[in-house]
């Protein structure tokens, strides 16, 4: 199978666990390069790579202030990546509800003998 | 029927344990025995297994090890949504192992681990699904989401929608 460049999107992006990693490591807080290489015990060039990624995709934005650059998760472009898993999750509610119903059904016909 | 009908409505947790899994964690008020029999009886899965997005046509289950099951639906779309495979393991009424293939992507094969365990009065339901790859992984997701869009948009209707 082909694969898309990691910069395609949010999905392709998130595909590597350490770009996921970084991700959890700004959680909703602003960080740097060098924080997050403490962090994630990852090299700076690697963090660096990643970051770029993420960038190219919206994932992270990043302000720079003086000579230091701020990094920081850009919450709305998850979006897609969210909603997809939601809907299986709904998907599964809705059928595990009607489990739920026909349970308590039995339930009570047990009861009842 | 008692009043906490509904109270675990909307509980199901899925969760991602590693790149090729999905585990699906529901919690019922309920044995473990009547959830495996709500899982292994044809005329009880008929009842739950399409949710509100259409008809159980047919549930074939063949309950022995090496045994076949195929679950066929009929959306509300019209179009039919077939899974089915081999039972693998039966422990009553703790674990069922099967494999299941979604027929339209058959490539697609996992091994689905379903156990019931009982405390308490309460049933903890887990549907742990391994794939063989990422790809199928991701691809089993994206069948959920196809019968969510066939549905009507009041399903969604409940969905936190945070941000924009």
């Amino acid at each position: 199978m082909a694969r898309l460049a990691t910069t395609t999107d949010a999905f392709t992006a998130v595909a590597d666990d350490r770009r996921r990693a970084l991700l959890d490591a700004l959680g909703t807080e602003e960080g740097t390069v060098g924080e997050l290489v403490d962090r994630l015990g990852l090299s700076q060039p690697q963090v660096s790579k990643h970051l770029a990624v993420l960038r190219a995709v919206g994932l992270v934005s990043v302000r720079t202030d003086g000579r230091r650059r701020w990094y920081r998760v850009n919450g709305p472009r998850l979006r897609p990546v969210y909603d997809w898993v939601r809907s299986f999750e709904t998907t599964w509610n809705n059928r595990l509800d009607r489990l739920d119903d026909v349970l308590v059904e039995l339930q009570t016909m047990e009861e009842q003998t | 029927m008692n009043d906490t009908v509904g109270n675990r409505y909307g509980s199901a947790v899925i969760a991602l344990p590693s790149d090729t899994e999905i585990l699906v964690t529901r919690e019922f008020d309920a044995s473990a025995d009547l959830l495996f029999d709500a899982w292994t009886t044809p005329e009880l899965v008929a009842r739950w297994w399409a949710g509100d997005r259409g008809e159980v046509t047919d549930a074939q289950i063949d309950l022995r090890v090496g045994g076949r099951w195929r679950w066929v639906m009929v959306a509300n779309g019209g179009f039919e949504v077939a899974f089915s495979g081999e039972y693998r393991e039966i422990d009553r009424p703790n674990r069922i192992v099967r494999t299941e293939v979604f027929e339209l992507v058959p490539a697609a094969a996992a091994l689905s681990t379903v156990t019931f365990e009982e405390a308490d009065g309460v049933t903890t339901l887990r549907i742990l699904g391994r794939y063989p790859s990422q790809e199928h992984r991701d691809a089993a997701l994206a069948s959920g989401m196809e019968g969510g869009l066939q549905t009507s948009l009041d399903a969604l209707e409940g969905l936190v929608r945070p941000g924009t």
